[in-house]
């Protein structure tokens, strides 16, 4: 697939090189994408997102993406051609491309990188992330409220701190409307692999869970969960609406574009200045999906007040008193996280069981 | 850690469910590596066979003509691929990658209208009393038809190779293609028989991750499954009993450790992963140390018969 993208990358490449001397010099900006475009999660999230910048500026902006690059050594690779090829800007969208970002960083001192939630810095390189915790809680209120097994599935991808927090906001929110709640978390160790999240699901399924949470970027969870019935699912990253009312209840919603807009205008007036970005559903940067029939009215109405709550600020998702898993004082009562212990969260809190993976 | 949660009937039932892709696409490419053709392309014949079996059995509201329509589909890629390399000789690893290039744009093309589609899926078969008995009833007997042909296709070409004058020829291809040509032998002839088969078995395969397994169209949702159907064929040295081993082993290590960490078990979750690759290693190694290693002896080499 690899070699694919890149020969179609390079063909891209080309094309837009060529317009690029018809035409007033526009800013190119570039896309790094983890998985395909079609994937219906993350990577469609990000490209819807491209394609809006493109409506925005038109013939002053040319974009260029490339699919389903591997985390790790390959992608500096990509990331360097796609420097090389006169980029302006570099949008790089999963965590596993920090180090390569930066190692390119370093040779472009000219082109702006902009980094998807990751936490290295530098005076090209920013960061951006989308508080998905605060969506988490709304899933993890629905779940707790309609689970009837009490056993909550949660689909992981790999043990960083992002997934990480999602698992204990979906936890802590899911305990407090029902005591008797308990997580049961696969890790996948791939955030694409359709036939990989399906059996994950319907492990999990088989094991007892009558909800389905996931931190992967494809729909096939859905289309277990579908299959086996009476299983509830909330969409990733997307709507994945196709799969409402039933099972995908809800839904957690990224949209870039009004980010993507806004850093791509900042290249253009040269107002670009590296900064870390982390919005949440106030400033519309995670979304909620609609929530379906399928849940009752009572949690539907208590999930919205939450919604309302967290976009106000009025509530923060991780209020103490919350014990670490060890049993240790995290947070005192009242107290809420800051953004530093929240973004290296590499602990589960109290109560949730099994150990995170190294 | 309580592991009474897993219950090996299901478990075994999905090894079942999930071995069945790779086990096809694996045995179809042993059978085209016997006969001494090395095709990479496994990867892009799978996922055109899972995205034309969708787009068909979606169409015709029913999955059998999807899985028909899939076995054509990448029989006729991979004869593209047979024509290129035995008729015009060129490099058949670049041109088996070549056709996994094509494969997935030429998949992600066809797909776009069918992405968030639902597909009619095979029914479980209804074997009478044997789905009714206890245990092995739900684990071996009610699956669909799908994970029996394959079974049923591992024994065929089992019986083929090894004792019908047809396989033998094959098998002579393989080994020495010279011979077998002096021998008045059609090379080039018995080969594209065996690259269409392969083509069509793979086919198959990619039709029941998209018709089966997952059950749905996402673009790229082969996601390598091809090369771990090659990968296979070096494991099982080139023996149609130990392909569907190590497809099921391949299968089963995915769903064991998934199931082992619903059911809540500390387990070395990469390590697991990483198990059948390490085996292949291994394998390898020990094959590699007894000094035969049980390949064609013509694998991958082109073949004229002006040579």
């Amino acid at each position: 697939m690899y070699r694919r993208t890149l020969l179609a990358g390079a063909a891209t490449l080309a094309l837009t090189a060529g317009a690029a001397f018809a035409q007033d010099d526009p800013v190119k900006a570039g896309f790094i994408y983890v998985g395909p475009i079609g994937d219906g999660g993350w990577t469609y999230e990000h490209n819807k997102a491209r394609l809006a910048v493109e409506e925005e500026f038109g013939d002053a902006v040319e974009t260029v993406y490339q699919e389903s690059v591997p985390e790790g050594a390959d992608a500096e690779r990509a990331i360097t051609q796609m420097a090389l090829s006169g980029a302006d800007i570099i949008f790089t969208t999963s965590f596993g491309y920090m180090d390569p970002t930066i190692a390119v960083a370093e040779k472009f001192p000219d082109v702006k990188f902009e980094h998807a939630t990751g936490y290295k810095r530098a005076d090209n390189v920013s960061t951006y992330s989308a508080r998905f915790y605060e969506g988490r809680a709304i899933q993890g209120h629905i779940a707790g409220s309609m689970t009837e097994t009490n056993k909550i599935g949660y689909i992981a991808s790999f043990p960083i701190p992002e997934v990480i927090r999602g698992i204990n906001s979906a936890y802590l929110h899911a305990k407090r409307v029902n005591p008797d709640v308990e997580f049961s978390i696969v890790w996948a160790y791939t955030w694409f692999d359709p036939a990989k999240e399906a059996d994950a699901a319907r492990a999990l399924i088989e094991n007892g869970a009558d909800v389905i949470l996931q931190h992967t970027d494809s729909t096939a969870p859905q289309a277990a969960a579908q299959e086996a019935g009476n299983v509830i699912t909330f969409g990733q990253a997307s709507d994945m609406s196709e799969f409402a009312p039933l099972p995908r209840v809800s839904s957690i919603i990224d949209d870039w574009a009004p980010y993507y807009i806004d850093r791509v205008q900042a290249v253009m007036d040269g107002t670009w200045e590296s900064q870390d970005v982390w919005h949440g559903i106030e400033e519309g940067m995670v979304g909620i999906g609609e929530i379906s029939d399928a849940v009752p009215e009572d949690v539907k109405a208590e999930a919205l007040e939450l919604k309302a709550q967290l976009a106000s600020g009025e509530y923060h998702p991780f209020t103490g008193p919350i014990n670490r898993q060890d049993g240790s004082v995290w947070l005192e009562e009242g107290e809420t996280a800051t953004d530093e212990t929240l973004l290296g969260m590499d602990f589960y809190v109290e109560g949730l069981t099994g150990d995170i993976p190294n | 850690m309580d592991l009474s949660s897993i219950s090996p009937v299901l478990l075994i039932a999905s090894v079942m469910v999930s071995a069945t892709p790779i086990l096809l696409a694996a045995i179809g490419e042993m059978v085209v590596e016997k006969s001494g053709v090395l095709n990479l392309g496994v990867e892009g014949m799978m996922i055109t066979g899972a995205v034309v079996g969708f787009a068909v059995a979606v169409n015709a509201d029913a999955p059998v003509p999807g899985f028909m329509a899939a076995a054509l589909a990448s029989a006729l890629l991979a004869l593209v691929f047979g024509v290129l390399t035995q008729l015009f000789l060129s490099n058949q690893v670049a041109t088996g990658l070549g056709l996994t290039l094509f494969g997935l744009g030429l998949s992600a093309l066809i797909g776009k209208p069918y992405e968030g589609m639902k597909s009619p899926t095979l029914p479980r078969l209804d074997l009478g009393p044997l789905s009714d008995l206890p245990v092995f009833g739900r684990m071996l007997f009610s699956h669909d038809a799908m994970v029996y042909l394959s079974l049923l296709l591992v024994l065929a070409v089992w019986a083929f190779l090894k004792f019908t004058r047809a396989g033998l020829i094959l098998r002579a291809v393989g080994e020495s293609h010279d011979a077998a040509h002096a021998l008045g032998y059609k090379v080039v002839r018995v080969r594209l028989v065996a690259i269409a088969f392969g083509g069509a078995c793979a086919g198959l395969g990619g039709a029941y991750l998209s018709l089966v397994r997952v059950p749905q169209w996402t673009e790229g949702m082969t996601a390598g499954a091809g090369w771990i159907a090659l990968a296979i064929v070096v494991f099982a040295s080139w023996r149609a009993g130990r392909v569907a081993i190590g497809a099921y082993l391949f299968g089963g290590v995915t769903v064991l450790q998934l199931n082992l960490q619903a059911a809540g078990a500390a387990v070395p979750v990469a390590l697991l992963s990483a198990s059948p690759y390490l085996i292949t290693i291994l394998v390898l190694v020990i094959i590699s140390a007894r000094g035969a290693h049980g390949a064609p002896a013509s694998l991958g080499r082109p073949f004229h018969a002006s040579a």
